[in-house]
């Protein structure tokens, strides 16, 4: 089994990516989007990382929807700050130490800052130490910076158990 | 009903669209213009999708699919390209 | 067309034109490129989605048959805009544009730009 599916989630993600396009459940599309989802695993396996995997389903989903709530509310304060004057606006750079360590994790990361209003990250320093933000209104360095590692990195952690 | 709101919805995305074009060509720089068009294919979805949706007919659905991911292949390769020229390999 | 579904899709489509408009709004009147990474990547996303799931909606209810499609889209561009915000941002770090003059921690730049840690 874990060798015939050596990345569960990214079969699953393609089958159902591949049931979406055709918007259809009928049998010859399942068993077309299965084998597919079977091949391309299996296919690309040699040029791959190996990276840690899933160890808490539960969790991700629930961090999923408190991102979403958290794109929709400060997309709000983001649009009420740029149709402002923007001569009140006070950007700058922070840089965030990280806890994890691996590359996907580090990646979901950057991507929930980005996808977050407010910030952007841009740049992760060359030990993984390190990634730097920049922030469209810094008005609290100290806290910003906190809010991201309490709110995204520590669920992070428990969703990939390192 | 539902029409008036479709064009006055393609109203604002024409509007945004137009805003993306000044910026596409004031710049001032070439990343500038990389992120203007970025925008303009985002917001070209969405004018493809409302238009679906103003015909009530289901098949613009792959012109924006299609344009969805030439956007994001052609940001990603101009900026591979433009932090590549700059490094000395 | 149920009146509540046709309410639902109306209130959708005119919030994600909205965003997106405030978007491109961001993107023409904000003063530096940092800042300007801000608008597009964001607003739009949300923009988009509002009004891809108000045309799945439509669809759904108008036509036998669930129409599902559009989440495509929508799952591709939320996967997809962090991705490029990133890269636009690296490739402005390592052009060495200058950020506005009241940045706040310009210095940052300096070592993000060598990928070092801050000193």
């Amino acid at each position: 089994m874990r060798r015939l599916f050596p990345f569960p989630y990214l079969s699953l993600l393609l089958l159902i990516t591949w049931l979406l396009m055709n918007n259809s459940v009928s049998p010859g599309q399942i068993l077309l989007g299965g084998i597919l989802a079977l091949v391309i695993p299996l296919g690309t396996a040699s040029m791959r990382k190996t990276q840690p995997t899933l160890k808490k389903p539960f969790l991700a989903v629930k961090y999923l929807l408190m991102l979403m709530g958290d794109i929709i509310v400060s997309n709000i304060e983001v649009a009420i700050q740029v149709l402002g004057p923007v001569r009140n606006i006070t950007p700058g750079f922070i840089a965030v130490p990280l806890d994890i360590s691996q590359d996907l994790p580090i990646t979901l990361l950057a991507s929930s800052i980005s996808l977050t209003p407010g910030t952007v990250s841009l740049e992760v320093s060359e030990d993984k130490q390190w990634l730097y933000v920049h922030v469209l209104n810094l008005v609290d360095e100290a806290g910003t910076i906190a809010n991201i590692k309490q709110r995204y990195e520590s669920p992070l952690r428990e969703i990939f158990g390192c | 009903m539902l029409t008036l709101v479709v064009l006055i919805s393609c109203t604002f995305v024409g509007v945004g669209l137009l805003l993306n074009l000044w910026r596409l060509l004031k710049g001032p720089s070439v990343l500038d213009r990389v992120l203007a068009l970025d925008t303009m294919y985002i917001n070209s979805i969405a004018l493809i999708v409302l238009l679906g949706l103003y015909f009530g007919s289901p098949l613009y659905f792959e012109g924006a699919l299609l344009i969805a991911m030439l956007g994001f292949v052609s940001t990603a390769a101009l900026c591979k390209y433009l932090v590549r020229g700059d490094l000395i390999e | 067309m149920n009146l509540f579904v046709e309410w639902l899709v109306i209130i959708l489509l005119l919030l994600g034109a909205f965003f997106l408009m405030v978007g491109s709004i961001g993107l023409a009147k904000l003063p530096d490129f940092y800042t300007r990474l801000h608008a597009p990547t964001k607003a739009s996303t949300l923009g988009i989605g509002a009004v891809l799931i108000a045309s799945t909606l439509f669809f759904s209810v108008n036509q036998d048959g669930i129409s599902v499609k559009e989440l495509v889209i929508t799952l591709f561009l939320f996967i997809t805009a962090p991705i490029t915000a990133h890269m636009m941002g690296k490739a402005a770090m390592h052009k060495e544009k200058p950020a506005l003059e009241r940045t706040q921690n310009r210095h940052l730049q300096d070592p993000a730009r060598h990928r070092q840690p801050p000193t």
